[in-house]
């Protein structure tokens, strides 16, 4: 005979509450922390509610949103993905490239740029599933290699003049609409059925939460990790397109640090560093913070060294909320 | 039952691993409908034997004598099946619980018992979660549980954790059901619950193979039992043909009288450890006894009573609201774990892998942790002299490691929980704090454990050991407190209490034992 017995129920009762606490509190964090900086800046700066200045904010974050979805993906899978700055220069500088160098069509120049970005999602795949690299070491090696064939394939200077039906996908309109806003909230959207909807959305949750579990459940593990490096490249492609797009030209040096910009979004927006947990809408409000502050300081005319400064506290602030109150919710 | 055809037949099983010879020739049968237990000491090739039926290893193609043509089969209902992975192993109806929770924290019940097989919805890829939540609930309701579904895994009691596993596994239609050690974590009555949804599956002809090693639920719920031993096959027998000592003398190869073992050593009347009326918010409340030198003081009960919670304490892990403690008459204040080390206070934690080894280190320096401050010069370790500490310990706790510098994790529960108490040894402790010290141990490695703990007893250290296990507290403790909801509401001689007068304290179901010093000296 041996004993044990289950904890007396008010106990139970406590720690229930507590977590329903907890669990309300992050939910409410990232979309609190938005507000509040958004109320901030409506105060101290009268042009910050300006309609103009709100689609800016909405439309200029378009490319690291879009990276954004895909480092939530490969974070709650259980990696990381540091190459989709460079990645989405690359792209950028392909379809540019191949449209004004080589003349071919500008649908087939964009179509080309996001193979290249998911060619090079899945070559980040393979080296860590196949090549057993850990995901860190894997897609920094793709950052200097995909920066580095962007030089060289440029020869280090802009490439431009791809023509109006590739820069209206940066620069263009639907009625009021900038089309870079269109094509985020539709990725968004896409992404957050895929996490919702589909076996694909839950598996990834289930690799990043227990890879070997999973593996016994019959997740096929290799192919859903595999899948989300080839998605985090194709959003990378997809916003190097935009942004070539914008500047109306392929540039070499583009989106240098926009990871960094990725994963602070990831994690403001409740992504575990350690997989598992998180979602696209999260990391959409938090590309929205990042971006939010630094418009608002941008318009209260904080020099942008200072800037740096700010955000990093930020991120820390919004963290270390996170971090506290997933404690109480394992108590 | 013999004439019936075995559900399985593994034939002349046999593994290697490099340098290790982890099965040979082993058979296992399981019959349509049985419960069969699979017990052996760690290391005896049960895990492994599982695994190769589970799919993760293949057997080894040849067979040890040539003329075994069939060598490494399996034959499920008569015909030979191959298994190549955990999917083919689903495929033909085997499903495994292991030992280890095998559930996705951050995933809800529902999500984490069809993962992998989500009904599918309306279009290509994506799921009906409707469909999975209805599922779900039946499958939980099937084992009478209350829990919802829709509750992330990770917040549930480590015991309603468990029964999730089960139901995952009861939701693949298994005809074979593999449980290793599922009642570890659970209560009696959940234990209970468990055994009568077994009996129920075992009557609607599903086969379970349960791995255990408590004789007392072997004795409950099995119909067969098969024995290895050193990646042998010792035997399979009819439970009710064999007793309790010829099941452990199968297991250990040898006579083994008592496990227990009391060595009624005298002890003194000098209190090594004194505790007074210490209290932790939410946890403890008014906790007074005394340690004597040469003591073994046994806590018994409940989970969640707060016997590692009160044995944290005096390590200084917790912070405590009131109270004192006393080492050798002396009052000391203890708020750090260091503090307690410098008391001379060891503490061999419940979770042994989590909190007591750095798995992947050797066995040198995992003993010389805690006297690295005395083994450095000049901020530099003295690896020679932390050899020779670990050397003489290794020999003289027999801890089998084929070398020093073998990593923890490659070495048996009753080994690592052995390198645990070398490390504590370093320090020549007044005090002992064991907390579970033989959960997850063979039979044979308990009672090593045991002669280790009335050795250490018999040279003046006070030892507290907590434990789940009555008859261990019974068979060991020269003294048993009882603890129930954060007070101490028992004190027994083990030489005349029964386990029902532990019980009936810790669950504080009599008022008079409640208070009383019920069996005391």
């Amino acid at each position: 005979m041996s004993i044990s017995g289950t904890t007396t129920e008010n106990v139970v009762g406590a720690r229930k509450h507590r977590t329903v606490m907890a669990a309300r509190l992050r939910q409410g964090t990232v979309f609190l922390v938005l507000l509040g900086l958004g109320l901030f800046f409506s105060v101290t700066s009268d042009k910050f509610l300006q309609g103009g200045n709100l689609v800016n904010i909405l439309d200029q974050n378009a490319p690291v949103i879009i990276m954004a979805v895909g480092m939530t993906l490969t974070m709650i899978v259980g990696g990381i993905d540091l190459s989709v700055g460079s990645v989405a220069a690359l792209a950028g500088a392909i379809s540019a490239g191949l449209i004004v160098r080589s003349g071919f069509p500008v649908g087939v120049g964009m179509l080309a740029g996001l193979l290249v970005g998911l060619i090079a999602g899945l070559v980040n795949g393979s080296l860590v599933v196949y090549g057993k690299l850990p995901p860190f070491v894997a897609t920094l090696a793709m950052l200097g290699v995909a920066r580095g064939l962007t030089l060289v394939y440029t020869e280090g200077r802009p490439i431009s003049g791809m023509g109006e039906a590739y820069t209206f996908w940066g620069t263009g309109k639907v009625g009021s609409i900038p089309v870079p806003v269109i094509v985020w909230i539709i990725v968004v959207l896409i992404a957050w059925l895929v996490q919702t909807r589909t076996r694909y959305g839950l598996h990834v949750y289930g690799v990043g939460g227990g890879a070997e579990t999973a593996r016994l459940a019959g997740v096929a593990v290799n192919r859903v990790k595999l899948a989300t490096y080839g998605l985090s490249g194709l959003m990378a492609g997809l916003a190097g397109l935009l942004l070539t797009a914008r500047l109306w030209s392929a540039q070499p040096q583009v989106a240098v640090g926009f990871e960094l910009n990725a994963i602070a979004a990831a994690v403001l927006g409740g992504v575990s560093l350690f997989g598992g947990v998180g979602s696209v809408l999260g990391a959409v409000v938090g590309a929205l913070i990042v971006g939010v502050l630094s418009n608002g300081l941008n318009l209260l005319r904080v020099p942008s060294y200072t800037q740096q400064v700010i955000q990093g506290i930020v991120l820390v602030l919004a963290v270390t909320v996170d971090i506290y109150s997933k404690r109480l919710e394992r108590q | 039952m013999s004439e019936l055809q075995p559900l399985l037949h593994m034939m002349h099983i046999s593994k290697t691993f490099p340098g290790v010879q982890a099965l040979r020739d082993v058979e296992l049968i399981v019959y349509p409908g049985e419960i069969l237990a699979l017990v052996g000491e760690n290391g005896a090739g049960k895990s492994t034997l599982m695994r190769i039926l589970n799919g993760v290893f293949l057997p080894d193609a040849g067979g040890v004598l040539p003329s075994d043509a069939d060598a490494g089969q399996i034959l499920w209902e008569g015909q030979p099946v191959a298994i190549h992975s955990p999917h083919d192993a689903q495929a033909v109806g085997i499903s495994m619980i292991h030992q280890e929770l095998a559930l996705i924290p951050y995933l809800d019940v529902g999500k984490n018992i069809y993962l992998g097989r989500e009904p599918g919805g309306a279009l290509p890829g994506t799921i009906d979660w409707g469909q999975l939540y209805t599922r779900a609930q039946e499958q939980l309701d099937r084992l009478g549980l209350d829990i919802d579904p829709r509750i992330q895994v990770n917040l549930l009691p480590l015991a309603q954790q468990q029964m999730v596993e089960v139901a995952k596994a009861l939701s693949l239609d298994a005809r074979l059901l593999v449980m290793d050690e599922p009642t570890s974590s659970l209560t009696e009555r959940e234990v209970e619950t468990l055994f009568a949804q077994m009996r129920t599956l075992r009557d609607q002809g599903v086969s379970i193979i349960f791995i255990s090693h408590r004789m007392d639920e072997i004795f409950t719920i099995a119909d067969r039992v098969t024995v290895l031993r050193d990646g042998e096959l010792v035997g399979s027998e009819r439970v009710a043909d064999l007793t309790e000592e010829q099941i452990i003398r199968m297991m250990v190869g040898r006579e083994i009288s008592t496990i227990y073992e009391r060595s009624d050593h005298p002890r003194s009347a000098e209190p090594v450890l004194e505790v007074r009326g210490l209290s932790v918010r939410d946890t403890l409340d008014d906790i007074s006894f005394r340690l004597h030198r040469g003591e073994i003081l046994g806590v018994a009960g409940l989970v969640g009573a707060g016997r590692t919670e009160l044995a944290e304490t005096i390590f200084g892990v917790r912070p405590t609201s009131a109270g004192t403690i006393a080492i050798n008459g002396q009052e000391v204040r203890i708020r750090r774990p260091a503090h307690a080390i410098g008391q001379g206070i060891g503490f061999v934690p419940e979770d042994r892998k989590a909190q007591g080894l750095f798995l992947r280190m050797g066995v040198n320096i995992n003993v010389v942790m805690a006297v690295l401050r005395r083994l450095t010069r000049w901020g530099l370790i003295r690896h020679g002299q932390a050899e020779q500490i670990s050397a003489d310990l290794v020999e003289r706790l027999d801890i089998r490691t084929p070398s020093l510098t073998q990593r923890v994790r490659n070495l048996s529960g009753g080994n690592q929980q052995k390198v645990v108490i070398a490390k504590w040894l370093t320090l020549q402790p007044r005090v002992l704090i064991l907390d579970e010290p033989t959960r997850g141990i063979d039979v044979g490695a308990k009672a090593e454990i045991y002669r280790l703990m009335n050795d250490l007893a018999a040279q003046g250290v006070g030892i507290l050991m907590i434990s789940s296990e009555l008859p261990e507290v019974l068979g060991v403790s020269d003294r048993v407190l009882v603890m129930h909801e954060g007070r101490l509401s028992g004190e027994f001689d083990p030489r005349t209490a029964t386990q029902d007068d532990i019980m009936g304290a810790a669950t504080g179901s009599t008022l008079n034992r409640k208070n009383g010093k019920a069996g005391a000296q």
